[in-house]
Parts: C-alpha cells; structure tokens; sequence
C-alpha cells in the first residue's frame, strides 16, 4: 500500500447484533497531522479508535500504517505499532509511582530484579519532553488531574507512539490546561507525532485540527481539508440538522430572593468569603479556572461538604446545612460533575434512579408499591425526554439521556434551587441543546439555577449573572449584558 | 390457583434459576435416598435450617448494602452465653435472660455499625475484631464450660408441635422471613439498602442517611444473631461457647447462592432462604446418603462456585 506515512483506514465495517455502528468509513492521517474525529454519542467514534487501537476486530474493511498493512490483534500489538489511545477517563494506577505507571506491563528488569533507576530516567527523559515538573518517583495519587492525562501522555510517548488517540482529553482541564495541552500537541506535531483528536467541544477543534472528519449513525458524513469550518456546519454534519443557536435567550425579571449566601468559608481553603445571593427564576453562573474552589463551594450549598463558617439562607431563613438530606429538605439540590461516580446507581434501574430521592414526595406512609414508582418514574422521564424505559438500567443509557435522567430525578420533587457542575461534559451537540433547553424552561418556571462549567463560552451564554472565583476568592459578580466580554472574565479569574 | 401462581412468580422473581436448583437437588435426593422425601424429613430440614435462616436475614441487608458481617456466629454464641450465665450465675427469670442474651447480640452489632461508618474501618476487618472478641467473651463468662438443665418450656420451643407440626422456633423463623421480605421489598428503608449496596456517595447525595443506616442494619444483623442464639439454645437445651462455631461462613453462601453480589447492591430475601434451603437440602441428603461431614463442605464449596459462576455467566449473555 504505497509509501503513506501515516495510517489509512479504508471502507471499515462492524456491526454488534444487527446494529451496525460503523459503515465503511475511510479517511486517512498523515504524519504529523491532527485530525479531529467528530460525531455525537453513539456515532461511532470509539468503535473506530478501538479498532485502530487493537481492542476491537473489524469487520470488513481494510487499514495500513507506514506504507504496511495493519491488522492489530490487541491494544498490545496496536502499541508495539506505535498507536496508542488515551481514554477519557484516565486509567493509571493510583497507588503506585508515576515512573511504575508508565512501564506497567513492561517493567524493565535487570537479573530479574525490577529495575527503577532505568525506569526513573526513562520516564523523567519523556516528562522534559513534555516539560512537566513532575518527579517520577511521585505516586499518581499525589498528582491534579491534570497531570495525569500527561502522564498518560508521557506513557505513550515512552513506548514509542507515533500515533495518539486522544478521546475527550480536555473534559476535565480549564483554560490554561487545556492551552497547555495544546502546545504540548503542536510540538510533538512538529516531532512527528501523529494525533486522532476526539473532543466534543467544537470550539476548541479550530486551534488544534489540521483536517476534520465527521461522522453520523456509523457512516463517513464529511471529511475537511482544514479546520476553519464555521462550528454550525460542523454541528449541522453531525446532528444532521441545523442547530441555529447554541444557547437560548433567557429573559426574566427577578425581584424575589431566593437563596442567600454570607460569608461562606471551606475547612480546607479551598474557597473563603464567599458572598451572594440568587432571585427566583434566575440562572447564576459561577466561572473560574480548574481548582478555583467552584465544584467546593457549590458542593458546600448542597450539603455535601461541611463548612467551617458562614450562614445560607433560603427565602431569608436561615438554614442548617449539616447533610445533603437537609439541603434537599431545603429546596436545593445538585446535579453532581460526575455523573457516573456520583449520580447514578449505574447498575439499577431507571426508576430506582429517579425514586430514590423523591420518596418522600410521593409515597404514601413510606410503602413503596411498584406501580406508584413505576408510574412515579415514567412522569420523569417523560418531563425530560429521556429515550430509555423505566425498567432498564441506567448504565444502558447514552450519556445524553443518564444526564437528562439526573435532572428529571431532582425537578420530579420541585426544587427551589437547582446545581449544574458541569452539566454538559462529554455530551453531544442535540443533547447539549435540550439541556439548555430545559435550563432555559425551569428558570422560566421560577426554578433558580447555578451553572458551574469549565466552559466559558457555556456560563457567559447562559447566566443571567456570574461569579467569578480565582483560587477561592470571590473576584467579581457580572450581570450578564452584550458587551461582557470573555477576555475582561478570563482576566479576572486568573490574577 | 392461578393468583398463588401469579404471587409465587412475584415472590421468587429473579431467583428463578437458584430455584430450580434447589427443586432438582430435591429431586435428585428424593430418587437417591428412600428416607429424603417424606413430610418428616422435610420438618427435619427446616428444623435444621432455622438458626442458619435467620441469620442469614441479616445478612441479605448487610450484604445488599455492599458489607459483610463475619462475627454472626461469635454474637450467636455470645448471646448464647449471656444468656445462660445470667440465668446460672444470677438467677434470672429465663424469659428475662432470653431478652438480656438478645439485647447483647444487639449491642455488638451496634459496635460494629459504629466502628464502621463512624470509624470507617473496613466492614471485613470490624466484623472480623467482633468475631474473636465476642467469641472470646462468650468463652469467658464460664471459663469456657457449658450450662445446661433448663426449664422444660424453653426445650418446648422447639420440640412441641403446635398446629400438629410447627414447632415456635419454625415460626420465629417464617414470621421473621415475611418480616424482612415486606422491608426489603416495599418499604423505603429496604429500597434505601439498595441505593447504599449501588453507590454509598449516590445514595448519600441523593438524601439516604448512609451512616446511620448502616449503624441500624448491622444492628439488626446483631440482634437476629441473638435470637438465633436463643434458638438455638432451645434446640440443643444447652449453652456452650464454641455453638455455631464457622456458622458464618454457610451464612453467607446461603446469601450468596441466593443470587445477593458481594458488591453491594443486588440480593434479595426470597434468594437467601432459597440458599438457605440449598444448603439445608445438600447438608441432609448428603446425610442420609451417609456422606461425611468433610465431603459435604467440598459439596457445599462446589455448589457456591457454580451457583455464582451461573449468575456471572447470565449477567454477561444479557
């Protein structure tokens, strides 16, 4: 197959049963090119790293790297190659050391004996590369998120990669992380180094892409020689409709306080002073770098955390927070960051989902009989529109939806005050949308909401007013208007 | 008819495949063995299986929750002991001693509760401290000896057949079933176990008082310890500190054949008495059949392994 430097992947098949989740999709990446793969939840962007990484067997179809043909039997024969994925979710060994993490499987041993200072030094060469501090002698569990996506960087790099999938890194960086990664990206780009770049965000592609490739239900829906594709032609290709705006218009006129907060400190510093307070109907958005003290403080305002000073008030009554039982007594609840660790019993149904919280709103002298959740359960997910059944589990669910059933499991019980963390990580463009949507709908309802999110361009189009938060210091409260600008934000959270 | 069909499929929906289990167990021992299938014999299972059942109730809502209790059969005979000796010892009234044996049981259930979710030490290593300690004790209330020559009414527990054939601690055992069944299955305090067993932090941010839920169950776990332990006392018509000794461990296959995951979460009452009766029916047949005691643990290792490997192997065609 010629002298092609990178990888081609020619007219690839695979189906799961009768599904078919990927229809003869080609496209190619030369060396040293980003290409940005971008599709919704379920279009089949992972089935097509795996296979390119060696986790899954395809089909039909044909692929070749540097010029040969390319038939991975395992991710361990895809790295051998050279290829690497990157998972979202970052799968390192907490426990043990950064230089460990990065020679798993392939300790290096002298007279049998596991031979760390080689290790070390190998692993310290490939963390200079990317210019971390990092020693690798560190255990990962010391370590931010952050850097343990480099770390999973700096693994790949060792054994030799020279083709990287990276799958949604940046869901859980800030700014300045995610600027960092990119410049960590361009220069290994200049290396060599080859990228397949998964990300929902499509703001961000423009910055880092050479070339897009679109794909919808499993087929090949567009492929871009460059990336300055305006994003609603992207987010048109992948949904397959227009998406004319990406946020709705609220409007609303407020003159009843809801939620009051005074002087609010953490036990551990991670936020102090903090000093506000929310109208009825209201969306409120809290702004800041990764490790501001935004997910702490709203964290505290539902009762997950204790606090070691400070009085919140609902409706100007002043309310003890000692569990997150007692905030929702109160009227305000939480749509956690991590919906899969903190949101969802993952292994249980749908309705035991959303019942779980709310027996006290509809059972009859605490007797749980299964037509009263069932039908109980079936309301919410109608109210969000969530594409599952209440029988099934909530892991079946696309990520879309698990995060529509968490919203529909708190407005089932009418809440005063709604959290959002980060409401829209790893989801769609059509998802993203009806979120918004609703949002939009529950402030119209006289719903206050708070939007915590590493995404400015999110918390500016949707808040009615901002807090901005730099290293748990209240910098600001913006009220949101035409000429907010970006910039003058970023500015405020970063000194 | 057909609504005790349709309620009977409700019952045991789920543990269908642990029950055809324990039918073809029933089966097969009823063609082995010409003593196995007779209304006797099977009053003689369930006789065998009381003290077994019953703490294995408590285990299904420690399991469910995602712990384990290893120190079930330590607070047995603590219970045990207790009773006894106040009795022996001080005089008194049994009735009275019976509810001080029990509160006992109660009472280091509570400590491993609050050693768990106060302390935060591991349920395996609370449990496990509880199981020397309360054995321990048991042993050192009589240095160690037995008592016995009780008033004739306590042996009547379980030897006079009331209705012509069920004795007071069958009864015991059935009313307790039902009670634990209705929790488990349609009260919020039983649903809640389930959202715990799911994911502590979930259930916890979903407004479940984990903590002190945790404290009751392993509480209860403790108490039916305890009135297991006065049980069987009754059978045995003697205290003695070594009863039921590694009982907990056919308690939790009992739970775990009963199709409950040891990661929290999954298991219910029907399964665990359906694991219960296994283990009741191998243990008897395997008896009669004059199997040692030494073959039927290899038996009873097999079944566990089998049982659960089946439930792992349905998980993943689905």
């Amino acid at each position: 197959m010629s002298d092609h430097q990178g990888l081609i992947v020619k007219e690839v098949s695979k189906s799961y049963g009768n599904a078919k989740v990927l229809n003869e999709v080609s496209f190619e990446v030369k060396k040293g090119e980003v290409v940005a793969l971008l599709g919704e939840n379920g279009a089949g962007k992972s089935t097509i790293s795996s296979i390119i990484a060696g986790s899954v067997n395809r089909d039909s179809g044909e692929m070749s790297w540097k010029g040969k043909d390319y038939n991975p039997s395992s991710p361990g024969h895809a790295i051998q190659n050279g290829i690497g994925l990157i998972h979202q979710e970052t799968r390192l060994l907490k426990e043990l050391s950064v230089a460990e993490n990065v020679f798993v499987g392939k300790l290096i041993t002298k007279n049998g004996i596991v031979d760390f200072k080689t290790m070390n030094k190998m692993a310290s060469e490939q963390l200079k590369r990317l210019g971390l501090e990092i020693s690798p002698k560190q255990l990962v569990k010391n370590l931010k998120m952050s850097s343990q996506q480099q770390i999973e960087i700096a693994k790949a790099l060792t054994l030799n990669s020279e083709l990287l999938i990276l799958d949604e890194p940046t869901s859980s960086l800030g700014e300045s992380e995610t600027k960092f990664l990119f410049d960590k990206i361009k220069q290994l780009k200049r290396e060599g180094v080859s990228f397949i770049y998964i990300s929902h965000r499509l703001e961000e592609i423009e910055q880092i892409a050479d070339k897009i490739v679109v794909l919808r239900d499993g087929y090949l829906v567009s492929t871009y020689d460059n990336a300055n594709i305006p994003i609603n032609q992207i987010a048109h290709d992948m949904v397959g409709r227009d998406v004319d705006r990406i946020f709705p218009t609220i409007e609303n006129k407020f003159d009843e306080e809801i939620l009051r907060v005074e002087n609010l400190n953490s036990f551990d510093g991670s936020f102090s002073n903090i000093n506000f307070s929310i109208n009825k109907g209201e969306i409120f958005g809290i702004a800041g770098l990764v490790g501001a003290g935004r997910t702490e403080l709203v964290r505290a305002i539902c009762g997950a955390d204790k606090t070691l000073s400070g009085d919140i008030y609902i409706n100007n009554e002043k309310i003890h927070l000692r569990s997150p039982q007692e905030a929702i007594k109160n009227g305000i609840v939480m749509v956690p960051e991590d919906r899969k660790s903190l949101g969802l019993l993952l292994a249980q149904s749908n309705s035991q989902n959303i019942s779980i919280s709310n027996f006290d709103v509809f059972l009859k002298n605490g007797w749980v009989w299964p037509n009263d959740v069932l039908s109980f359960a079936q309301k919410g997910i109608d109210l969000m529109g969530v594409k599952g059944v209440p029988e099934q589990n909530a892991n079946e669910l696309s990520g879309g939806n698990q995060q529509k059933l968490l919203i529909s499991k708190w407005i089932s019980r009418n809440p005063k005050v709604l959290i959002f963390d980060e409401p829209t990580r790893g989801i769609d463009v059509g998802a993203r949308h009806s979120i918004y949507q609703v949002m939009k709908q529950l402030s119209e309802k006289g719903i206050s909401i708070i939007v915590v999110s590493s995404d400015l361009e999110e918390v500016v189009g949707l808040s009615h007013r901002m807090l901005i938060l730099s290293r748990g210091v209240q910098k600001n409260i913006l009220t949101n208007s035409e000429n907010i600008s970006r910039v003058e934000i970023m500015k405020q959270a970063t000194n | 008819m057909e609504n005790i069909i349709t309620f009977t499929k409700k019952v045991f929906r789920g543990t269908q495949g642990t029950l055809l289990g324990l039918i073809i167990l029933t089966v097969f021992f009823s063609l082995a063995s010409p003593y196995f299938f007779s209304a006797r014999n099977f009053i003689n299972i369930l006789d065998q299986v009381t003290v077994l059942g019953i703490m294995a109730l408590g285990m299904t809502a420690v399991i469910i929750i995602g712990g384990i209790d290893l120190s079930v059969a330590s607070i047995l005979a603590l219970s045990m002991m207790v009773t006894g000796w106040v009795w022996d010892a001080f005089g008194v009234p049994l009735h009275y001693a019976c509810i001080i044996g029990i509160f006992m049981g109660s009472v280091a259930g509570l400590i491993n509760g609050l050693l768990i979710s106060y302390l935060r030490i591991p349920a395996f290593i609370a449990t496990l401290a509880m199981l020397s300690a309360a054995r321990g004790l048991a042993n050192i209330f009589t240095d160690g000896k037995q008592i016995y020559g009780f008033p004739e009414w306590l042996t009547n527990l379980s030897v006079v057949r009331h209705f012509g054939f069920i004795p007071v601690t069958m009864l015991v055992l059935i009313s307790l079933t039902i009670i634990c069944w209705v929790l488990l299955k349609y009260r919020k305090e039983g649903r809640n176990l389930y959202a715990i067993g799911g994911n502590p932090e979930v259930a916890r941010l979903s407004g479940i008082n984990v903590k002190g839920t945790t404290i009751v169950v392993y509480t209860i776990s403790g108490f039916l310890s305890g009135i297991a332990g006065v049980l069987l006392t009754a059978r045995l018509n003697t205290c003695v500190p070594h009863a039921a000794f590694t009982y907990e461990l056919d308690v939790i296959a009992a739970v775990v054949i009963g199709g409950a995951s040891l990661n929290g979460g999954v298991g219910g009452i029907a399964g665990t008495i359906v694991g219960v009766f296994i283990i009741g029916v191998l243990r008897n047949g395997l008896n009669l059949l004059g199997f040692s005691p030494f073959v039927q643990g290899v038996v009873i290792g097999a079944v566990i392994v089998f049982a659960v490997a089946l439930d792992t192997f349905k998980k993943k065609e689905r």
